[in-house]
Parts: structure tokens; sequence; C-alpha cells
């Protein structure tokens, strides 16, 4: 049995997989087929200062070995979120993990004075959602504003600060060094890719918004060299995710510089995926006789 | 309720129709949950999401249910392949089923085309204090009608076209039947404009009526928040979702 534990921004994890936000709600659901305990931590359900709606149906289509989904940040709002779920949830023996996706810069700060002083244990910015038409991906696709809000939400709480980083930009690690010189204690990417599918019959696409964010493993080669571009150019730690759904996906993308990983679309091919991930790693290390699954962390010895 | 899943092994395939198939699946924990209305979500060879496929029969003595799907798209295609003898990766039971009423009351199922399936675990129910209305585009789509007759239901069957029952909507025979007996409920599963229907002539009866909505789906538990619906409770409209809060609702809540 390897050591699994990790530390990400001063947060330990006792492993390195965590179910990313927006595929886990808050946790209820899965609950019914695994103590929430055996996961590294849980990143919930993005969330805003008042409740929303989210976008018409069709919100979910297929697409080959991977998926679209333009949700659009339907969930309760922030104090319902620490009304209803946080008490029962901090409770579990896991890390939670606090998505906010604000639309303006003053409703993160909001919602992040309300976070402070509750037992959220890390603030995850979300920056970068490609499904709301107002704010969102807008912060993440210029340094200008994605340092803008971090610096805004950095001066607003206490609690170890990692920001969302979307793939939908030209630089990713222009980005990830400017959330960094804000006070960031550590990135997450990669959020969604911006895709569409048309129903050739009909002329129209399936999503009701057009366009949705691409998730599955037909992203995860993207997403591992974002990681690994972005995990060489800031000196904060890197959470990975992106298509990962085996053991095996998960190693690569630490050994591409992520320190732990985060895992959405897999667990709904299969409810299991994040244990299973966390079984396939320690098989792995085992395996290959390494004690410590951080001691992989960037070890992908480049061309 | 603990949500199952797990490899099932296929008992019996049967094709009902051109491109419609039947599945009976060994999975006792399953049938022992399961409720009519409900669904099963199953994952397809090679693909990431599964389909949803409500239970046509639960079998809780011999452990099984029985579900029928009709080849709409690539992934429907990937599980008509299935057969007996094969372990199909089923997740269930999952979402809000029908009221069952004891089985005394008298219940009307509504069904159009592949919405008809779930119907036949809620008639077998009520047994000979149900009635069956059933539709299809033609004779060539329609399937089920002996089912419904061996659990003893009074069944009608309409098709579009008249090659097979009655020429004409289900609608059309609802609104027949409905000015000789008055139901305790009306349950259905079919196209929306075929639910808004029913939901209508249910309203102008003063008829409980529930129906069956569907979306596209991801997670099929409520997580995901991918098949919304619009929906009028407690005085007011909100956004919930087919495969928790649904896929049954009651007919006169769905903002259609």
């Amino acid at each position: 049995m390897a050591d699994l534990r990790v530390e990400v921004a001063g947060v330990s994890f006792q492993n390195p997989v965590i179910p990313a936000s927006g595929a886990f709600g808050f946790g209820r659901e899965y609950e019914k087929f695994y103590p929430l305990s055996e996961l590294g931590g849980i990143s919930v359900k993005g969330m805003t200062l008042n409740p929303k709606d989210g976008n018409p149906a069709p919100r979910i289509a297929e697409t080959p070995m991977g998926m679209l989904n333009s949700v659009g940040l339907q969930n309760p709002g922030i104090d319902a979120f620490l009304e209803k779920e946080l008490p029962e949830l901090s409770k579990k023996g896991t890390r939670i993990i606090a998505n906010v996706a604000g639309s303006t810069v003053e409703d993160c700060v909001e919602m992040i004075r309300r976070i402070e002083g509750t037992a959220v244990d890390m603030i995850e910015l979300n920056i970068s959602c490609p499904n709301v038409k107002q704010g969102g991906a807008a912060f993440g696709t210029s340094c200008e504003s994605a340092a803008g809000i971090t610096a805004a939400v950095r001066k607003a709480t206490t609690k170890p600060l990692m920001v969302k980083l979307s793939p939908n930009v030209t630089s990713i690690t222009d980005i990830a060094k400017a959330v960094e010189a804000e006070g960031a204690d550590a990135v997450s990417l990669i959020n969604t890719l911006l895709g569409m599918k048309i129903d050739i019959n009909t002329r129209r696409p399936v999503l009701k918004n057009n366009v949705g964010g691409m998730s599955g493993p037909a992203v995860f080669p993207i997403a591992v060299r974002m990681v690994w571009q972005v995990a060489n150019a800031v000196k904060i730690p890197v959470v990975g995710m992106g298509g990962i759904s085996s053991g095996e996906d998960a190693i690569e993308m630490m050994m591409a510089g992520a320190s732990a990983v985060q895992v959405g679309a897999a667990i709904f091919t299969d409810p299991y995926a994040p244990v299973k991930i966390i079984k396939g790693i320690n098989d792995w290390l085992d395996t290959h006789g390494i004690a410590s699954v951080s001691e992989i962390v960037g070890t992908v010895q480049p061309w | 309720m603990a949500y199952q899943q797990g490899l099932y092994p296929v008992l019996q395939k049967e094709n009902l129709a051109k491109n419609i198939f039947s599945l009976t699946i060994y999975c006792p924990g399953i049938a022992a949950e399961a409720q009519p209305g409900q669904f099963v979500h199953l994952r397809v060879p090679a693909h990431i999401l599964r389909r949803p496929i409500s239970i046509a029969e639960i079998d809780r003595k011999q452990g099984t249910i029985r579900i029928i799907y009709e080849i709409r798209g690539e992934g429907t295609k990937i599980l008509a392949d299935l057969k007996a003898g094969d372990m199909a990766d089923v997740l269930g039971p999952l979402g809000h089923g029908y009221t069952l009423l004891d089985s005394d009351k008298k219940c009307v199922v509504v069904g159009g085309g592949i919405g008809v399936p779930p119907l036949l675990a809620v008639a077998e129910h009520y047994g000979a204090n149900a009635s069956a209305i059933i539709g299809f585009r033609s004779a060539q789509a329609a399937i089920l009608e002996n089912d419904f007759k061996k659990a003893g239901v009074r069944t009608v069957l309409c098709t579009d076209d008249g090659t097979m029952g009655q020429k004409g909507f289900v609608t059309n025979a609802l609104e027949k039947l409905l000015q000789s007996e008055t139901p305790d409920l009306i349950c259905a599963c079919g196209p929306m404009v075929m639910l808004r229907k029913v939901t209508e002539i249910a309203k102008v009866h003063g008829i409980a009526c529930e129906i069956s909505l569907e979306e596209r789906m991801a997670c099929g538990v409520g997580a995901c928040l991918g098949c919304a619906c619009r929906i009028n409770r407690n005085g007011k409209e909100c956004v919930l979702h087919v495969c928790k809060d649904g896929p049954v609702f009651q007919g006169e809540e769905v903002v259609f």
C-alpha cells in the first residue's frame, strides 16, 4: 500500500483524487454508492451568489469519446450551500473545495466573504465556465481580467485559493502566471473546451445553448499538455483534470506536473470511477515499487 | 435506497418490431427495488454516456427486469447487439416512478410508441382494473398488445394510419373511454405533444394524471443537472431534473 497523501497549497489530501465541480453535485447522490471519506476531496458544484436556473434543455450531447454540456451553472446559490449542504458535507471525512463562479468581481468577493470562517477547506475560483454568457469564462480569457479578479478575491479570503483555468485561450501559461502573481495558491485545469454538435437531420445544434463545454477522454491529451506547460511555467501547485478515467491516466497527469487530479465525465460512465482510480494509482505505485504518490509529480522526462 | 450497478446477464432477447428490442436481465437486487416508471442506465461499450431505458416489467420472484428500447442513434444501435448470454452493465433502479394506488383502484394507462413499455409494469399492478390505450405509427411499429392482454388489461390499440386496431390518436380513444368511466388515475408516457393533450383531457375530467418525461442525460442520478425540465411546484416554476425528480411528474405541474 503506497502512501497516497498529497498536499496542495497547504491543504493535505488523503489521496490525490477529487471529483470535479459539476460532476458530483454536493456529494449526496454518490454517497449512495460509496462513503465520501474514500475520496481525497470534493470540488462541489459551481456556485453563484444567487440561485441560478441554468440553460434550457437539452444540455447534454455525446461526442466521440467525449461529451458536451451546457448546464449553465444551475445551482442553489452560495447561502443554500452554506446552510443546507456544508454542515453535513463537512463531517464526511473528506476535503471540501468550494467552486465559486460569480458573474462579477463583486459577486465573487461577496461569496468568498460568506465562505470565510466556514468549514470549507479550499476555494476554487472558476474563471472558466464556457456556458454562461455574462462573466465566467470572460474573466479567464485575458490576463488582465484573470489577474484582477484573483487580486480582489485574494484580499477577501485567508483560505487557500485555487484558480480554475480555461483552455479556450491563446496561452494558458500566461493566464496561470498572471493569477500566480496576484496571489493564487494553486491553479486547476482544464475546464471544458468549447464545442458544438449539429443534428444534420434537423440542422439544429443538439444543445439548446448551441455550444457547450467538451469533456471526457477525448480531451485528455490536451489537458496533459496544458498541465505540463503550466506546471513548467509557475511555482504554485497544479491540479490536473480533463478526461481522466483510469489510475494510469491519473499517474500520467501527475507525471505531467499535477499535484492532484480531478475526475469529471468518467463518473457518468462509471459512478465508481473515482474510487477505482484511487485503487488504480495505488496498484501502479505498488507494481513499480514507488512508496509515495507525491514522488511521481512532474517526473516526465521530456525529450 | 442504495443505487446498484454491475454486470448482469441477459437471459432473453426479443425483436418486437423493426428496430425495437426487448431484453430480460437477471439483476435480483435491482428487481427487488424497482418500481413501475423507474429506469435503468445502460453502459454502451466504447461510449462514455450511459443510455436511460425505462423498466417495462419487474419480476421480483425471478429476479429479473425487462427493458424495451428502440434504435434511435449510435448508442441504442450498439445496445441492440446485446443478446442472451451477454452481460449488461446496468445502473439502477433510478428515478421517481408512477404512484401505485391500491390495485383495486381503476387506472388508465396511455402510451405512444416507445413510450408504451413502462406502462406495462403499471398496468400489471392493476390487472383487470386497468385499461390500456396504446398507440403506434402503424402496424409495423406496434408492440406489447398481447402482453397487456395477458395481464388481464382491457386494451385499445390505435395506429395513426389505421393499419392495426383503431385508426387515430390515443387521445381520441382516451376521450371516448372517459365518457363511460372515471378512473382514479391516468398514467401516460410518449411524445410531448401527446402528454400535453392527455394532461389537458385529465384536467377537464378532474382525474389525477401522471406523465413520464424524457431528456438527454448524463449521470442519471441527479448530480450533473443535465436533464433539466421546468416544473410548477409549491406555487412557483422551478428547474427540476428528469433523472431524479422524474421521470414521472404530475401532468399539471409540467411546464410544456
